[in-house]
């Protein structure tokens, strides 16, 4: 029986990635919500997540601003920006309760995805044991 | 790995905002500042803030906060017929400053609520970090 972390571990590893980056990019929108013209954004974490799944090219790494990045973890085409309810007169569309509401669900399911993982290492430990 | 990157994010945030914090405290103090000519007179100021763009980050996903300057604001300096006063010019007239103390005041608690956000997110990233860290004991 081939051993691989990747089918032990299944969509879990994936999933925490994505919640990683979705920390990120709440985290800007929060950070921003006194900039003028700054637009909320975030992604839609099914599309991204099936993505993840899927796809196995090797990423580049741009090391400068001009560099065009192939691969990277999250495609471009699934980083939205956010409809708001009520713009304000700045231009600016980040409402900080929503932006916080579901910067808390996002922690809350990462850390589900933590624990999931947790138990997968823990179910692994004791198969190498065998106790 | 996205976790690190926001404590930068967040950290940028808070810099800004304590430069805010710091223009609310220099307009309130010299809110009741009085010169002698309209040129001299105090001007409130205000920070104007623009997101900063991560050069190395392709889908454009992190993005701090940065002070792009500070602005004075144009509304009129008021004046006040004061000829007994030291500084009054050659007509007895005083020049004040034209900061409006209510507006700073909202705008001091709105940079403080905005702070504690920061700190609160910064203080959740850190502790999902430590979790992860901590896998698989």
């Amino acid at each position: 029986m081939p051993l691989s972390f990747d089918s032990a571990l299944g969509i879990h590893a994936k999933a925490l990635q994505v919640r990683g980056k979705r920390t990120q990019i709440l985290a800007s929108n929060i950070a921003n919500a006194d900039t003028p013209g700054f637009k909320a954004r975030d992604i839609d974490y099914r599309a991204v997540l099936s993505h993840a799944g899927t796809d196995r090219r090797v990423g580049m790494r741009g090391t400068d601003e001009r560099h065009i990045v192939s691969g990277n973890d999250i495609p471009a085409a699934s980083l939205l920006y956010r409809v708001p309810l009520h713009p304000s007169l700045d231009g600016n569309t980040v409402d900080g309760q929503m932006e916080k509401a579901a910067f808390a669900e996002n922690a809350l399911r990462y850390q589900a995805s933590l624990t999931f993982l947790d138990r997968k290492f823990k179910g692994l430990i004791g198969a190498l044991k065998g106790e | 790995m996205a976790l690190y990157d926001v404590f930068s994010i967040s950290g940028s945030a808070l810099s800004a905002q304590s430069v805010r914090l710091n223009t609310v405290s220099s307009n309130l103090a010299n809110a009741d500042t009085v010169s002698s000519s309209p040129e001299q007179a105090y001007r409130a100021r205000q920070p104007v803030f623009a997101a900063v763009m991560s050069a190395i980050d392709a889908g454009r996903a992190s993005t701090g906060v940065r002070v792009a300057g500070i602005v004075e604001s144009q509304t009129e300096i008021p004046r006040e017929y004061m000829p007994d006063h030291p500084l009054a010019d050659r007509d007895g007239y005083v020049y004040k400053s034209n900061v409006n103390t209510v507006e700073e005041m909202a705008n001091m608690i709105s940079a403080s609520r905005s702070y504690q956000n920061n700190i609160e997110v910064l203080n959740t990233s850190k502790q999902l970090l430590l979790k992860t860290l901590s896998l698989g004991r």
